[in-house]
């Protein structure tokens, strides 16, 4: 079979791409969209976007969101693309959640954690009904949050902390001269993967994936009943150490979401029974991944412990279908001219068909 | 790993290169506009944009795993009376990586620091108390206070 040279097409995608100008642009009627409004306004679309595009900027995912007209996977596909184009000064030291300036902390578990149920702005607890007035036109006058005499105390204790003396939940581990953590950006995915590997993983992969595995594990593929023991949103300052410094510096802070799912575990022969852990971590707001991330970190610790049954606890299937710019990338590919692949299936088709009428007419004749 | 440190590390001036990073530009840079007399500084290093690899812990107080990354800038100056200055402020706007290092610059001298003492870091660092003041109430104000109904039954 020969190959046949297929060029062309550009004057057709510069005016496609001149037309999705003018799609994206939408009623030029119509005020156009500041990406200060979309960071300010779409901010939980702005939170997703840094988070699953890996990079820390209000500005940079508001751009993105915008340039890709709302569409949120390709807005995290620019971000990415993006954040290749900059050097990295280095790594920070670990952010310590246990020192957030806290707006937002639950427990689902614990009625009477110490601090206490603050609800922060939340979405709970709303009914879910379209409020037309913020269709209304003009501007439509917000009030102002309350703010109580006493601002909340900080820091807020972690569910951890508060039943430490216990020892009812697992307990992290801090190893004295622990080798640098596995990067993805840097390393490929390798199996058996180590939690901070898989951490990584989770942190940059699809809520909409990661939502769907926590649900099925909810609902029985996989033996995860968790709890949601903890939920926090707040600010956390990030330290680096320049080179040129030599000492750790703050340079920034960072809205971030973390998540503490605990589910019982019965114990072992050396282990008492206890409660042990699922994490989730998020740049931004981004509740529903964190606690996904955190429901499916607990299920894919029953796979390092060889009680792999469902498609939750399976870390091949999970961590390799996890990232929605590769997985976007391979399934739309699809889009792209596959003239010869198709000419090659149609040849051997036809043959098949030829084979398949030979045999057919040559049974019949048999039969008669 | 880390290069020859150049300075002592003061909890002082950790303090304030804090404060400088957290500052938003646009407050770094009304602070600085408002200086009477900004001293002339040179470039060491230009401003630079690139990114820091944000770690967290496993867990949450575990060993460290990579959480993604977050864009940064810095810079280096160096004041016409002889003190460096280095700026590492979180995001990508490069006046503000500047003006951070400039006044790093400026609060070691003995001669300067008054004129940025309390006009760029009391003033910023003001205004980050008042903030995470405010959102402190806000959230205290969404505590959740429980009561227990009391059921009383008629006696007999």
């Amino acid at each position: 079979m020969a190959y046949v040279a297929v060029k062309g097409g550009e004057r057709a995608i510069t005016n496609a791409h001149r037309w999705l100008a003018e799609d994206r642009r939408g009623d030029v009627a119509i005020p156009e969209i500041e990406t200060d409004q979309i960071r300010e306004q779409l901010s939980l679309s702005v939170d997703r976007v840094m988070s699953e595009g890996s990079c820390y900027d209000r500005d940079l995912a508001a751009l993105a969101v915008k340039q890709a007209r709302g569409d949120l996977p390709e807005a995290i596909f620019l971000t990415r693309a993006y954040r290749t184009t900059l050097p990295r000064f280095g790594a920070s030291l670990p952010v310590e959640t246990g020192q957030m300036a806290v707006r937002r902390r639950i427990s689902a578990a614990f009625k009477d954690i110490p601090g206490g149920q603050v609800l922060g702005p939340t979405f709970d607890y709303t009914h879910r009904l379209l409020d037309f007035t913020l269709a209304a036109n003009g501007e439509t006058s917000v009030d102002r949050a309350l703010e109580a005499e006493e601002p909340q105390a900080y820091p807020m204790a972690t569910i951890a902390s508060v039943f430490a003396h216990e020892d009812l939940l697992e307990p992290d581990t801090q190893t004295d001269e622990a080798p640098a953590p596995f990067d993805l950006t840097r390393e490929p995915m390798a199996f058996p993967a180590g939690r901070d590997q898989r951490l990584q993983a989770l942190a940059r992969g699809d809520e909409g994936f990661l939502l769907s595995l926590a649900y099925s594990s909810q609902r029985g593929w996989g033996s995860t009943h968790p709890l949601c023991a903890e939920i926090r949103l707040g600010e956390v300052a990030v330290e680096f150490i320049p080179d040129e410094l030599g000492f750790a510096i703050e340079i920034g802070e960072l809205t971030l979401t973390e998540c503490q799912m605990i589910s019982t575990y019965g114990g072992g022969v050396d282990t008492a029974p206890q409660f042990a852990r699922g994490y989730g971590l998020t740049f931004g707001h981004c509740e529903r991944k964190a606690m996904s991330m955190a429901i499916v970190d607990r299920a894919l610790r029953d796979a390092a412990a060889g009680e792999a049954s469902a498609p939750c606890q399976d870390e091949e299937f999970v961590l390799y279908h996890s990232d929605n710019v590769e997985a976007s990338g391979f399934v739309q590919h699809l889009k792209l001219p596959h003239y010869v692949d198709f000419q090659a299936d149609l040849q051997l088709i036809r043959r098949q068909r030829r084979d398949y009428a030979e045999r057919a007419a040559a049974m019949k004749e048999a039969a008669e | 790993m880390a290069a020859q440190p150049v300075v002592e590390a003061t909890p002082e001036r950790r303090r304030w290169l804090s404060i400088l990073a957290k500052a938003q530009p646009k407050e770094v840079l009304a602070a600085w506009e408002g200086l009477a007399s900004p001293p002339e500084y040179r470039a060491l290093r230009s401003p630079e944009i690139g990114m820091v690899l944000v770690r967290g812990r496993m867990g949450g107080s575990g060993d460290a795993f990579n959480l993604g990354e977050m864009t940064v800038t810095r810079a280096a100056v160096r004041l016409d009376s002889g003190e460096t200055g280095i700026g590492y402020v979180a995001g990508r706007d490069r006046r503000h990586a500047e003006i951070a290092a400039a006044v790093d610059a400026m609060m070691q001298s003995a001669d300067l620091r008054p004129s940025v003492e309390g006009a760029v870091i009391a003033k910023l660092a003001r205004t980050q108390d008042e903030r995470r003041d405010t959102a402190a109430r806000k959230a205290a104000a969404t505590k959740v206070d429980f009561f227990t109904m009391v059921r009383t039954r008629s006696p007999g």
